[in-house]
Formats: structure tokens, sequence, C-alpha cells
């Protein structure tokens, strides 16, 4: 069954509207990437869905349950958590530190700060430094590992891949299939759509705030992505 | 002159600017808010402590006991009530809020209790002493107060540093929004942090109550001592906060020492010297953006 059930969702700031009557849905298990230029939407739609931005219109279902008006703390109590877009590492903490408020609601499940060194071991011995002095690639990890505390059943990552490494990006990627592996679903969003599309079950492709098209990466061709991603209509 | 006599009376004085000076401190730190009804609130926080001491008849130290969770409630509610609904797309309006909020504590103290001197009376602990040499007593409400000091910048220091309350302080500082991500509730951690900034001040209003007779208007001095000791010390070391009140305090005492009228003046030029010199203070963590 859907997780997730996001149905002809508008959002706004301000005067500006972002999303315009979005409707997707994501599945217990599985992983989708939601991919589209710069200023498509993606970021809010991620913001939307974790309750950082405000539903305008249509709504939000979370397992089977409204979360329009729920509040950031009482999705995180449902399971949802975000990996923003800029990692948002809390610099004044220590890596440990870090991780120990990821799990700051006490949600109960499988990952504790052992369970997080064990699948990013570059973390261990990090633990007592301050975040402020990681690289970007362990800024990247701590900020996956700080939302895993969580303990989430839907994690949303924003822009993983921005800004580090091609030989990083390939590491994290495989630690969130291991990730996936446990049965916690995936919605990621991402610029780098040949990445996004190896590990997506499926995707959905966003233009100025619309999904212009949804699918299973081996059911569709490069083109029909490019034009997609570009807003263009088949002919 | 006794200059030592001078030194440790003004390291004791500086004991309760630092104590002014933490929940100003923590306030700014945790949630970017300069509190300008600081001083004023402090001064509420006597008069309510005289008023419990009279109506129970209770020596104020112990009036304390209903005082300091009394500052509890009332600082969580100040930030529910009306500080979270303040606009805080800029710095300006949660200024111009508290210093509003302090013009109306002192003509509501003025109404109520009269423009008279007033005191919280402590019986014969206001006048022991301990006779450490010929030139050298100390007072016991001065020491009192002192260890008051440290032991509250001690107690915060371990909040902070090792309590998840402490972390969702820091954390809710360095970005609310990750923070909200955490499933740290802002608002209520907002209002915990103004709570327990409370005590502190009610604390400190009550030590300054017993120390010196205090009237409406006393609080506006008081923020700006405690504005400079948090200066002096730097913003975001609460160490640092201890060692500029007792600069401070021990510019004060020196500058009384050389002319009684020199106290208060001599420590806003050490203040200023501090601010020249080492704009961030002497232990400020620089913080780049």
């Amino acid at each position: 069954m859907s997780l997730l059930v996001v149905r002809g969702l508008d959002s706004r700031y301000g005067d500006f509207q972002a999303l315009f009557g979005i409707d997707l849905t994501v599945d217990e298990g599985e992983t989708l990437a939601v991919i589209g230029a710069n200023g498509a939407g993606k970021s809010t739609l991620l913001n939307t869905i974790a309750g950082l931005v405000s539903v305008a219109g249509g709504e939000v279902a979370f397992d089977g349950q409204v979360v329009n008006r729920a509040s950031v703390h009482r999705r995180v109590d449902l399971g949802i958590a975000l990996v923003p877009e800029g990692r948002r590492i809390f610099p004044s903490l220590g890596v440990e530190e870090n991780l120990r408020l990821g799990g700051y609601r006490k949600r109960r499940g499988p990952w504790t700060v052992e369970a997080v060194y064990d699948v990013f071991p570059l973390l261990r011995p990090l633990a007592r430094r301050s975040a402020a002095r990681l690289s970007g690639g362990e800024q990247q990890t701590l900020a996956i590992g700080r939302a895993l505390m969580a303990n989430p059943r839907l994690l949303l990552l924003d822009e993983v891949s921005l800004g580090l490494a091609p030989i990083v990006v390939q590491q994290l990627y495989r630690a969130l299939e291991a990730i996936t592996g446990n049965g916690t679903t995936l919605m990621l969003v991402e610029q780098d759509i040949s990445q996004a599309l190896r590990v997506a079950d499926r995707f959905a492709c966003l233009v100025e705030g619309r999904v212009s098209l949804t699918g299973r990466p081996a059911d569709v061709s490069r083109a029909d992505v490019t034009d997609a991603y570009f807003g263009m209509a088949r002919t | 002159m006794n200059w030592v006599n001078v030194v440790v009376q003004g390291i004791l004085l500086g004991g309760l600017y630092a104590l002014f000076a933490a929940g100003l401190s923590l306030t700014f730190g945790v949630m970017r808010l300069v509190n300008l009804a600081h001083g004023d609130l402090s001064i509420l926080a006597a008069f309510f402590c005289f008023s419990v001491a009279e109506v129970f008849d209770l020596n104020p130290l112990v009036a304390l006991v209903l005082v300091l969770p009394a500052a509890f409630l009332f600082g969580y509610l100040l930030q529910r009530i009306i500080v979270e609904h303040v606009p805080r797309m800029d710095v300006l309006p949660p200024i111009v809020v508290t210093f509003g909020l302090g013009i109306i504590i002192q003509n509501l103290l003025l109404r109520h209790y009269s423009a008279d001197n007033r005191r919280l009376q402590v019986g014969s602990l206001a006048t022991d002493r301990i006779r450490v040499s010929d030139e050298l007593t100390i007072g016991m409400m001065p020491l009192i107060t002192f260890l008051a000091a440290v032991a509250v910048l001690g107690a915060l220091h371990l909040l902070l540093q090792r309590t998840q309350l402490g972390r969702s302080f820091r954390a809710a500082s360095d970005d609310p929004d990750a923070a909200r991500l955490m499933g740290v509730d802002h608002k209520r951690i907002f209002a915990l942090a103004l709570a327990v900034s409370m005590v502190t001040v009610a604390l400190a209003g009550v030590l300054l109550g017993i120390r010196t007779s205090f009237t409406p208007s006393a609080g506006p001095a008081r923020l700006i001592f405690a504005f400079e000791a948090v200066i002096i010390g730097g913003l975001g070391s609460l160490w640092g906060t201890l060692v500029g009140g007792i600069i401070l305090g021990v510019a004060q005492a020196v500058g009384s020492e050389l002319n009684p009228g020199w106290g208060v003046l001599t420590g806003h030029l050490v203040f200023l010297a501090v601010l020249v010199v080492r704009p961030t203070g002497l232990f400020g963590k620089v913080r780049v953006a």
C-alpha cells in the first residue's frame, strides 16, 4: 500500500506559488526519485511533506492519515524524517551529539548511535569532534545518520550528492541501499539524474511546480526523461 | 587605601553582575532575543519576593522556594503568550516589545509599591562578615551571592553541555529549522529557555534586593551592567560571562576607591576599552555565518 499519498498539492511562499496540484504516491519500501531543474519545486515538495512549508491546497497523507496541519515534530513522531539541502548539521554540537539530537523524539526502531556507526564507520572515530570541523562528505554522512536516528519510515533526502566528490557520492548511495534493504521508504531529490534513476524504483519529474512525467526508470527512454526534464511535450 | 580589599569586594560584586548576565546570555544565545526588560524583570522578582516574605512572614531567602518556581512559570508564559508572537524577521520588533514590557513593569510596580526604597531583610546575615585579616573582611551576603553565581553558571554549563535539553537549546540556536526537523518543538524549547533565564534573573534580583535598596526604576541600570558583563566576556561563553562580571565589578570598585563618584564611570570605560581592543569579547566564539 502507499505510505505517502500527495493529492493536488499546492505550496506557496507568500505570493509566489511553487507547487501546482502535485499528485504522487510512494509505496512502502520503495525508492522514489524526484528529478527536475533548479527551481522546479523539488525541495519545496520535500519541505512541504516534512512540514517546514505549509500546505496551501490539496493534501498530504502519511500512512492513511492526512497530515496537512500536523507540526514538524508530530510528523517526526509518525516517522517522516528529512535530510535537508545543505546538510544543516549543528556546528556547535559534536558528531555524536548531532546523532543524539536526531533521536530527540525517542521514536522506537532499529537505529541507535551504534547502528549508525556500523553503517557509516567513518563517523565512529569522529564521535567527539565538533561537527563544524568535518569535511563536506563527512557532514553529509552525519546528516543522513542524524535523520536515521529518528527511526523514520519515510526518509526524505534533498540533494545528498551536491558538492561532493563522485567517490563519496558512491559510498553514500551504497549505504542508502543498505538502509532501504531493511524496509525504509526513500524519497530523494537529486540533480544527478543518472545517479537518481540507478537507485530509484520509480521517479517523478517536476517542471515549474508540476509533475511532467512519472514512471519506472526501466520503462522510459533517456529521451523521454530529457524531454520531461526540460518540459517539452512529446510529439 | 587597601587595594586587596577593593579587588576582593569588586570580585564579589562581579558575581552578582555575572548572575544578572547569565540569563541575558542564555536567551540571546538560544533564541537571539535581546531582552530589554531583563533588568525590570529582576526588580519585579525582587518586589514579588518582598511581598511573599511579608505575607507569609518568611526570610526572603526562604521565600525563594516560592519565587523561583513562579519565575520559571512566568518566563514560560511570557514566551508563549507574548514574545512568541512577535515577528522575528528582524532584530528590532523583539527589542521594541521587550522595551515596552520594561516600561509597563516599571509603571505597574510604581503604582502598586510607590517609588519608595525597599530592601529585603535577612536579619543579621546582611551584616555578618568573615574577618580574613586586619585589612580584609568579607561580607557573608556578597560571598553567598558570588558562590550562587558560580553555582548557577556551573549548572547552566552542565545543562547546556550534558543534557538533551541543553543540546536542543544549542541546536535551536545554531539552526532553528534544522532543529525542528529533528522533532524539537522550538516553541516549547524557546519557552523553556526564557523560563530558565527568568529563574536566574529572579535569583539575581532577590540577591540584589538583599544587598542594596531598590525602587521600581532600578531595572535599566541592571540591564546595562548585565550587557556589559556579557560583552566583556564574549557572547556564547558562560564562563566568559563570569569573568566579564568580575572585570566590571573590580573596575567599579577600583573607580569608587579612587573617587566615590567614579565607580560606574570606570566600569563603563573598561567596557568601552574591551570593545575597542576585542570587539568579540575576551572569550567570545567568533561565529562564521
